[in-house]
C-alpha cells in the first residue's frame, strides 16, 4: 500500500532564507510528488532561484536557511536537508536531485570535453560498475537529449556547441543517475524559441521516463503551463498563490497573479489588441528587503486597504491530493472570477 | 520629402573572417544578404528573428553605424550608405536609437539630466536644454526630480524609460528599438511597450522594432519581416502574418511559440517541438 505521504519526493515545510538582517524568502510551503511537474513563477526578485538554492544546499555565503526541507530520493526522506551538512548535500546533488541552470556556458567547464563532464557525475557518484560502462553511458545519454553524432560530439569543448546543445549537455548531465527530483532555473530564457522549445520537450520526457519530480522555474507564463501541471505563484519571496495551472492562469484570485497574467498577456483572448493599451502592474519590483510588511504586494496594488497591513491568512481553494498548501491563495481581496462561492 | 522614411535596395553585408589555411580563401559571413524594403513614414515595422540571423547588423546599417558591402541604405530620401560619420550628423537628429540592454546603455557615470542633454549636446543645441529634458521626463513618466539621480538608482523599466526620453530630445522622425524589453519583467514590459506606444503615436515617429519576441513584435507593429540567415524570408503585414503565415521557417517559429491560452487547450511542450523545422 502506498499512501499519499509516500509519492512525496520533496517536501518543503515553512523555509525562510535571509541574511543576518534582511529575511529574504518567509515561511515557504510546498511539495512535489513523484512524477509531478511544478512551476514556480514570479519576477525577478521574487525569491524563485533563491528557494531552488535553498534546497540544492547552494546558498551564497552570508545566507541562512531556517524551516524544513525532506527529498526521498534512494532513500525514504528522514532528515531536514538544512541540517546535514555539506558532506551529504554533495553526495545528494548530481544523484538523488540536480538542477539545470539558465546559462549553460557558465554551468559547464569550459576546459573540459562535455563527454567528460557527463562521465563525472556519474564516477562520483559510482552509479555505474566499470568505466567502460560510463562510457557507454554517456554517449547513451547524450544522444537521449537528440544530440548529433554522440560519440564524437562528447569530445568537443562546450564553446564548440551552440546554446541549445550546451543545453542538452546539461540536462543530459542533471538526468544521468536518474535523479528522483530536478529543479530547473529557467532552462531556456537564455535560447531562441525554436530550440526552446525542442529543449522543453526533452525535459518533460526525460522527467517522464523516470517518474521524477519537477521543479520548474520560469517567468514565463506560456512556458509554465506548457511543461506544468501545477504552479506556484512568488512575490517578495512568499508563494502568494498556488494551484493547478489551468485553475491559476484562468481564474486567478492573488491580485498579483490576475497582474501578471493580465500584462503577459499581449494578444487577448480572441486576436491581437489593436494597438489598445496593455494592462500593466503599477511600479516595480522593489528590491531585496523593502517589500511591505503585511501582504507583500500591497505597495503596487490597486485593492489594497488598511486590513493588508497585517499578513493575509492562507485560504485553501479547493480539495487537492497535494494538500492545501498546494491549492489556494493569500489575499484579503481576492478576484473574483467564475465561481465566487466555491469555498 | 519622400513616403518613404527608410529604403533599403538589396543591402548586403559580408564579413571576412581569419583565413584558416593559406591555400583556401579566407570564409565569408553573410550577415545581411541582399535585403531589399520600403518602410513608409508612420509605419511600425517589425523585424523578427533568431540570434544570429542579422537583425543587429541590419540595424546598425540603417542607423549608419556600419556600411554595407553592396547595395543602398536611404533615410528620408538621403543616401546614408556611402557617407563618412562625420557627414551623418543629419541622421542623428533624424533617427534614434532605444537599446536592449537598460543598464549598459546607460553611463553609470552621469546623471541622468546629462544623459538626457547628451544628443542635444552633440549636436551643439545647448539653448533651452534643462526645459527639454524636464519636458521629456514628464513625457515618458518619471518624475523632475529623477534629473539629478544616477541610473543604477533606477529599475529596469526606469532605466528604459530615460533611454527613451533620451532618443527623443533631439526629435527624431524615426525610432529605433532594438528588443527594448527583453531584459525587462513581465509586469514592467507592459509599461514600456506602452510607453512606446505612447511616443510613436505623440510625436508622428516611424518605429523600427527588432525583437526575437513574436508576442510583443505582433502587438506593437503594422507590418511584420522575418529574417532568416541574414535574408528577410517574409515580409508580411502583421496579422497576415500571423494568420496565414507563407514561409515555412516563419511557420516553425510561429509554432514553436509557448502560447499561455494554446497551453491550457492542451498544447503539451512535444506539440511544441513537433512544429520546429529540425533542420534549422
Amino acid at each position: 500500500m502506498v499512501s499519499a505521504g509516500e509519492r512525496v519526493v520533496l517536501g518543503v515545510e515553512g523555509l525562510s532564507v535571509g541574511t543576518a538582517r534582511t529575511p529574504l524568502l518567509h515561511d515557504v510551503s510546498f511539495s512535489i510528488e513523484r512524477g509531478e511537474r511544478v512551476g514556480l513563477i514570479g519576477e525577478s526578485g521574487s525569491g524563485k532561484s533563491l528557494t531552488a538554492l535553498a534546497v540544492m544546499g547552494l546558498l551564497p555565503e552570508g545566507l541562512s536557511a531556517t524551516g524544513d526541507v525532506r527529498l526521498s530520493g534512494r532513500s525514504p526522506a528522514r532528515r531536514n536537508l538544512l541540517g546535514v551538512g555539506e558532506r551529504e548535500m554533495a553526495r545528494l546533488r548530481g544523484d538523488s536531485m540536480s538542477m539545470v541552470f539558465q546559462e549553460p556556458m557558465t554551468a559547464l567547464n569550459p576546459t573540459m570535453r562535455v563527454g567528460d563532464q557527463v562521465a563525472e557525475v556519474m564516477l562520483l557518484h559510482r552509479t555505474q560498475p566499470s568505466r567502460a560502462a560510463v562510457r557507454r553511458r554517456v554517449v547513451e545519454l547524450l544522444e537521449r537529449v537528440d544530440l548529433p553524432d554522440p560519440a564524437n560530439l562528447a569530445r568537443s569543448y562546450p564553446h564548440e556547441l551552440s546554446g541549445g546543445q550546451r543545453q542538452r549537455v546539461v540536462l543530459a548531465i542533471a538526468l544521468a543517475n536518474d535523479p528522483a527530483l530536478l529543479i530547473c532555473d529557467e532552462p531556456t530564457t537564455a535560447l531562441d524559441v525554436t530550440v526552446q522549445a525542442t529543449v522543453l520537450d526533452l525535459v518533460v520526457r526525460g522527467v517522464q521516463e523516470r517518474d521524477a519530480a519537477m521543479l520548474f522555474i520560469t517567468h514565463d507564463l506560456g512556458v509554465v503551463a506548457t511543461v506544468c501541471e501545477r504552479v506556484l505563484v512568488m512575490y517578495g519571496g512568499r508563494i502568494v498563490e498556488a494551484g493547478p495551472v489551468r485553475e491559476v492562469f484562468t481564474d486567478p484570485r492573488h491580485r498579483y497573479t490576475q497582474g501578471l497574467v493580465a500584462a503577459s498577456d499581449l494578444t487577448g483572448a480572441e486576436g491581437r489588441r489593436e494597438h489598445a493599451a496593455l494592462p500593466t502592474i503599477p511600479g516595480s519590483v522593489p528590491p531585496a528587503g523593502a517589500f511591505p510588511d503585511g501582504c507583500v504586494f500591497r505597495s503596487r496594488c490597486t485593492h489594497a486597504t488598511e486590513v493588508c497591513a497585517t499578513l493575509p491568512p492562507w485560504t485553501p481553494r479547493g480539495e487537492h491530493p497535494a494538500g492545501a498548501a498546494a491549492y489556494g491563495y493569500s489575499c484579503f481581496h481576492p478576484a473574483g472570477g467564475r465561481g465566487e462561492g466555491d469555498d | 520629402m519622400t513616403d518613404a522614411a527608410v529604403e533599403l535596395r538589396r543591402v548586403s553585408r559580408e564579413f571576412r573572417r581569419r583565413r584558416t589555411s593559406l591555400l583556401t580563401p579566407a570564409p565569408v559571413v553573410h550577415a545581411v544578404r541582399d535585403v531589399t524594403a520600403t518602410i513608409a513614414r508612420g509605419e511600425r515595422f517589425g523585424i523578427v528573428g533568431e540570434s544570429g540571423s542579422g537583425k543587429s547588423t541590419l540595424l546598425r546599417l540603417v542607423c549608419g553605424l556600419d556600411r554595407p558591402t553592396a547595395g543602398e541604405v536611404v533615410v528620408d530620401g538621403r543616401p546614408v550608405h556611402d557617407q563618412p560619420p562625420r557627414r551623418l550628423g543629419w541622421l542623428r537628429e533624424r533617427l534614434q536609437l532605444v537599446f536592449q540592454d537598460p543598464m549598459s546603455s546607460l553611463d553609470p557615470r552621469m546623471r541622468v539630466r546629462d544623459i538626457v542633454a547628451e544628443p542635444l549636446v552633440a549636436q551643439g543645441r545647448h539653448a533651452g536644454k534643462r526645459e527639454r529634458v524636464a519636458e521629456l521626463l514628464e513625457r515618458v513618466g518619471l518624475s523632475a526630480d529623477a534629473a539629478d539621480r544616477y541610473p543604477h538608482q533606477f529599475s529596469g523599466g526606469q532605466r528604459q524609460r530615460i533611454s527613451v526620453a533620451r532618443a527623443l530630445a533631439p526629435g527624431p522622425d524615426i525610432l529605433v528599438a532594438d528588443e527594448p524589453v527583453s531584459a525587462l519583467d513581465v509586469s514592467v514590459r507592459a509599461q514600456v511597450l506602452n510607453l512606446i506606444d505612447e511616443v510613436v503615436d505623440g510625436f508622428d515617429l516611424t518605429l523600427i522594432f527588432v525583437s526575437h519576441d513574436l508576442s510583443v513584435v505582433r502587438h506593437v507593429c503594422d507590418r511584420v519581416a522575418v529574417m532568416q540567415r541574414g535574408e528577410f524570408v517574409e515580409v508580411a503585414p502583421t496579422e497576415q502574418l500571423f494568420s496565414a503565415p507563407e514561409h515555412p521557417y516563419t511557420r516553425s517559429l510561429l509554432a514553436a511559440v509557448p502560447d499561455l491560452q494554446q497551453a491550457l487547450a492542451g498544447r503539451s511542450a512535444q506539440d511544441l517541438a513537433a512544429g520546429v523545422d529540425t533542420e534549422g
